[in-house]
């Protein structure tokens, strides 16, 4: 059967101005994720009902642990962020539909926004062929060593021009004149959004990972809906990003919110 | 005394249910999803999401808002309509030895009686009517927070159906005493209550309500208090079994219901922050039971 975990918690350290990257020992759910696959994990405080659902950033199955990094955005995650190593916080997943990757392509593109950034590690890791990444961040990046140390590579975009191209991402894309044979991103729904219409332009197929508010994280309660077409295209259903996403099509979403 | 002493059954509009735990409607779909957390049989009934004559799509998103010891929804009731329940749910759940209680909405009293009819010949035990959806002809007031309007849906959807009928009550209302007796008197078997309080809530940097739907359901551990004294009061003044909910997550929650006179008690909210509630909450009054030493849950049921 399956339980939420109590994971013992083997690190959790600030990485940048409040965004903390957390491992854990998985107790097997490694061996069971995928990339852009996510997790639930719940607060000691009662009062915090809801599981806060965390993307998966990396994946041991070797030495079973995952890693994930977090935002700190409220009390939640300030509580999580002041968990000491050796710890337990419990935990359920992998949950939600990873990425599906396409193992013909030969150019792969990842788009990344801000606290979106963490899933696309895992996936491109995970990727065969070229792998071009770009990064945007309002001010400070985070992350990008870990991609380059997977053989991608990678460019940046800041709001405020603090560091790599000042600008967003889409702009800096379109700057270099950006091609390939898929797109992968995770980000802010307007980044999303833009660099969808982009890439339908271009003709290029584009995987979106999206956020939404979660009560349960397993299905049950339709509270974390987005705008999907049917297969003919004529009319929509509100599907749940918890099970039949995150990951979509993005030719499927309505973007109209 | 030990566990396989306890008496645990209770009666139901008629139809006995093998222990007092059931779920409460749209916080455990129709099971699916929790197979693989508990084992189904344990459960007395499985009380599914709420079902109407045609698919409803619902409400845009953001549709959940959490709040202290508590949250709100404003799903909207999405869902594929009774003739994709009927071919795809109940086969599920007849898997299994527990009851099946289903869910109806509509938002006009022939769309709830078209429900309760294509359930009539269906292998399921209960239909638990939900009269808290906007009536869409009376320009949204909801069918639960008028006597006379609660009393004419109960006895047209009873007209329309042979299984037992409960109807589940709004806590919305001035008095809930006076819509529960109304609606006995429109032919309802038994009652279910709370369903959720209307709340809201504010996204105070971005100047709007988290909900899109601006206000929603509020329910979980922070709606308890009331939830109770509305079991209690209506206990008092019908003689219909009673379904308590609302805040339900341990067998002393539980506990406390029964005391105020609820004869079932439904697992909602907690079932989002324990896939395990259920079983947590019937082990939980096995547990009280044997230390007090009670055989069946008559000895204390409405005690207070
Ligand atoms: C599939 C998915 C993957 C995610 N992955 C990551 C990740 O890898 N790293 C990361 O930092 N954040 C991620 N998030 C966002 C993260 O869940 C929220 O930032 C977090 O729940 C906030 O909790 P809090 O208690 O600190 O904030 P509060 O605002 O106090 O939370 C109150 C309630 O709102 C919900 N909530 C608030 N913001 C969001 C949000 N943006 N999305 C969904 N629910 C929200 C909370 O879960 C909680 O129920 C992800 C969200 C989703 C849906
Ligand atoms: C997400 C969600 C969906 C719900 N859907 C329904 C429904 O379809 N029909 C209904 O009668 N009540 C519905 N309810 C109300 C619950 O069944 C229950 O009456 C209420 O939540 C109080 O119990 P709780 O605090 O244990 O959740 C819903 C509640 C939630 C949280
Ligand atoms: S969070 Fe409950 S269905 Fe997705």
């Amino acid at each position: 059967m399956r339980e939420i975990k109590k994971l013992i918690v083997l690190e959790n350290k600030l990485i940048s101005s409040n965004i903390y990257s957390m491992v854990l020992q998985s107790k097997g759910l490694a061996k069971i994720s995928k990339p852009g696959q996510f997790i639930n994990l719940y607060c000691r405080e009662g009062s915090r009902l809801l599981p806060r659902p965390i993307s998966i950033c990396e994946i041991n199955k070797l030495e079973d642990t995952i890693k994930l990094v977090y935002a700190v955005v409220g009390a939640g995650t300030k509580e999580f962020s002041n968990i000491k190593v050796g710890e337990k916080i419990e935990a359920l997943g992998p949950l939600g539909n990873g990425f599906i990757i396409e193992k013909d392509k030969t150019k792969n593109i990842i788009v990344g926004g801000g606290i979106g950034v963490p899933p696309l590690l895992e996936l491109a890791k995970n990727l065969n062929g070229e792998i071009e990444v770009y990064l945007g961040f309002r001010s400070k990046s985070i992350l990008i060593e870990d991609f380059k140390k997977y053989g991608a590579k990678v460019h940046v975009a800041t709001e405020d021009g603090s560091e790599g191209f000042k600008g967003n991402v889409l702009e800096l894309m379109k700057k270099n004149n950006v091609n390939g044979s898929i797109i992968y991103s995770c980000g802010p729904k307007p980044m999303l959004k833009a660099v969808a219409k982009w890439a339908k332009k271009k003709n290029i197929p584009m995987q979106v990972s999206l956020e939404e508010r979660m009560a349960c994280g397993i299905g049950v309660c339709v509270g974390c809906v987005c705008k999907i077409k049917d297969k003919n295209q004529s009319d929509w259903q509100y599907k749940k990003v918890c099970k039949d996403g995150p990951v979509f099509w993005s030719d499927e979403v309505i973007w109209d919110e | 005394m030990n566990k396989d002493d306890l008496d645990l059954r209770v009666k139901i509009a008629g139809v006995e249910l093998k222990n007092p735990v059931t779920t409460a409607s749209g916080t455990f779909g129709s099971g699916r999803e929790f197979k693989e957390f508990i084992d189904l049989n344990a459960l007395g009934a499985v009380t599914v999401k709420g079902v109407s004559s045609v698919p409803w799509k619902g409400n845009p998103a953001p549709r959940i808002a959490e709040t202290y010891g508590g949250m709100l929804n404003s799903v909207g009731l999405q869902n594929p309509g009774v003739e994709e329940f009927i071919k795809n749910d109940i086969p599920f759940l007849r898997q299994y030895d527990t009851k099946i209680i289903v869910n109806i909405a509509g938002r006009t009293i022939p769309e709830y009686c078209d429900v309760a009819e294509k359930l009539s010949n269906t292998d399921i035990d209960l239909i638990e009517l939900n009269i808290s959806c906007p009536n869409v002809k009376e320009g949204g007031v909801a069918f639960g927070t008028d006597p006379k309007m609660a009393e004419e849906v109960t006895r047209e959807v009873k007209r329309h159906t042979k299984k037992p009928l409960i109807v589940k009550l709004s806590p919305n209302v001035t008095d809930i005493t006076n819509i529960a007796k109304a609606v006995i008197k429109g032919g309802a078997d038994g009652l279910s209550l709370i369903n959720t309080l209307i709340g809201m809530r504010i996204d105070i940097n971005r100047r709007k309500p988290i909900l899109a739907n601006v206000v929603g359901g509020f329910s979980g551990p922070a709606i308890k208090p009331v939830a109770l004294r509305m079991v209690y009061q209506v206990a008092k003044v019908v003689s219909v079994p009673i379904i308590g909910m609302g805040g339900i997550a341990t067998g002393e929650d539980a506990i406390e219901f029964i005391m105020a006179g609820a004869s079932g008690v439904a697992v909602g909210t907690a079932n989002f922050r324990n896939p395990r509630a259920t079983i947590d909450v019937l082990n939980g009054i096995k547990e009280y039971m044997i230390k007090n030493k009670i055989k069946s849950l008559k000895e204390i049921r409405g005690i207070i």
